[in-house]
């Protein structure tokens, strides 16, 4: 099952994901899948979940907020758009339920970085830093020591390593390869940890 | 000639025109009249309250002046029932988004979504358009403050100031000449009581007789307060207008 880290910092937002596509719990399809996507200039949502469900329902959230944009002439701020994504995936749970956990990241010009933490059964909760995945079970614990506020980027990027490192420690089928992007004030850009 | 192309809101004249639309834009040219203002920090609407019958009850809710949301409001001219029905369907559109995307729906877009809805009825399904013209007032964290004016085409614009309904050519005139940008409330009521009297015809211009809406915002909190201005409050204000343009002319 895959994992996602998110953190929020002093302002910027980083969201990490694993890049397996798996089945079955023994099979690796890839192992460089991104599923981090950008959703707007300065927003980016980290899916994962079932992979056709992961694929579908960010893209169908990247597309609408595209739609949203040109049809208003506005940007959607990152809380407006993690209501938006808890209200498809409610509509969907009595539904055709999307089996996808979310992170949300983003930075409005005043609002300043936001994460937002979105499970499938459309929970949906602001938190200064998140996990959804197996992996969650072993990095929670990590970020409630290490995290505090106004983390600076490098700050940051270190607990992120020490999460990641855990979990190929104490995960049976750890993917070993991450994505790791960051949300500013100046757009989104990829790391390399 | 029009006569032939005028039956049906679906069909252009020769000219290119579509004579049900224009019809219905002249219905609200003998509505009372609506003035929208926009201040530094406050969006003013006014209208004429028309006194049809002494033997009317008194209204219990303003015939003219709606809220849409905690944020929107409008004034209405026109045939009153059609608006009832535009309104409720801005109501139900700013609740949906908020219920949505847990913020308030920014002002123009409920704007474009009512013009739309307007729009549709000029060209599908042979009914006849809607014979209301709104002015829109609101703010939001996008635009701050905002004032469209809408009529029954489904065309909409911008204003820092408008007039619709009756007598709106004077009112326009008037406000072309005295209107300022950036006013602070108390001038944005006054002259949109100016205009009010010039498009009445009034020589005494009473607080009974119109109805003011003040919107404004806490652009910290964006909080938005909407106030009907109770009469006591507006006499003062006529009373004060009167001294002044009593004495305009003089050196």
């Amino acid at each position: 099952m895959d994992s996602s880290i998110g953190i929020q910092g002093k302002d910027f937002v980083i969201l990490a994901a694993d890049g397996s596509a798996s089945q079955g719990g023994f099979l690796m399809y890839r192992k460089d899948v991104d599923k981090i996507l950008p959703m707007s200039e300065k927003q980016i949502l980290a899916t994962v979940g079932s992979a056709s469900d992961r694929e579908v329902f960010s893209e169908y959230i990247q597309k609408n907020l595209r739609l949203y944009e040109l049809e208003n002439q506005i940007h959607m701020s990152t809380f407006g758009l993690a209501n938006f994504i808890r209200k498809e995936l409610a509509i969907a749970l009595r539904r055709a339920p999307y089996q996808t956990n979310l992170l949300l990241g983003g930075t409005d010009d005043s609002e300043g970085p936001a994460l937002f933490w979105i499970d499938y059964l459309a929970t949906l909760q602001k938190v200064k830093f998140g996990a959804h995945g197996y992996g969650a079970f072993f990095v929670l614990s990590i970020l409630d020591k290490e995290w505090k506020e106004d983390l600076t980027e490098e700050e940051a990027l270190d607990v992120l390593r020490k999460c990641i490192a855990e979990i190929h420690t104490r995960l049976a089928l750890a993917a070993p390869e991450w994505t790791v992007k960051v949300v500013d004030s100046n757009g989104i850009r990829v790391v390399e940890l | 000639m029009s006569r032939r192309y005028d039956q049906s809101t679906t069909t252009f004249s020769p000219e290119g025109r579509l004579h049900q639309v224009e019809y219905a834009i002249n219905a609200i040219n003998n509505a009372g009249t609506c003035v929208g203002i926009m201040g530094r920090d406050s969006v003013i609407l006014a209208a004429e309250k028309k006194q049809l019958s002494i033997l009317l009850a008194d209204p219990k809710s303003s015939e003219k002046m709606y809220k849409i949301d905690d944020h929107i409001c409008c004034v209405v001219a026109g045939l009153s029932s059609d608006a009832s029905l535009l309104i409720n369907e801005a109501r139900l559109t700013s609740q949906r988004y908020l219920y949505g995307y847990q913020e308030p729906m920014p002002v123009e877009s409920l704007v474009q979504d009512i013009c739309d809805y307007k729009q549709s009825y000029t060209q599908y399904g042979g009914l006849r358009p809607f014979g209301v013209g709104f002015l829109f007032a609101g703010w939001d964290k996008h635009n701050g403050y905002q004032l469209y004016q809408s009529d029954p085409s489904g065309n909409y614009s911008g204003w820092l100031a408008a007039t619709i309904g009756e007598n709106n050519p004077a009112g326009k005139s008037l406000l072309k000449s005295d209107f300022e940008e950036n006013l602070d409330t108390r001038s944005c009521i006054k002259l949109a009581a100016k205009v009010l009297s010039k498009t009445m015809d009034s020589t005494d211009p009473s607080a009974e007789k119109m109805e003011f809406l003040i919107l404004s915002a806490d652009e910290e909190t964006g909080k938005v307060s909407q106030r009907i201005m109770p009469d006591e409050e507006l006499a003062e204000i006529l009373q004060e207008l009167q001294q002044e343009t009593a004495t305009e002319g003089d050196a």
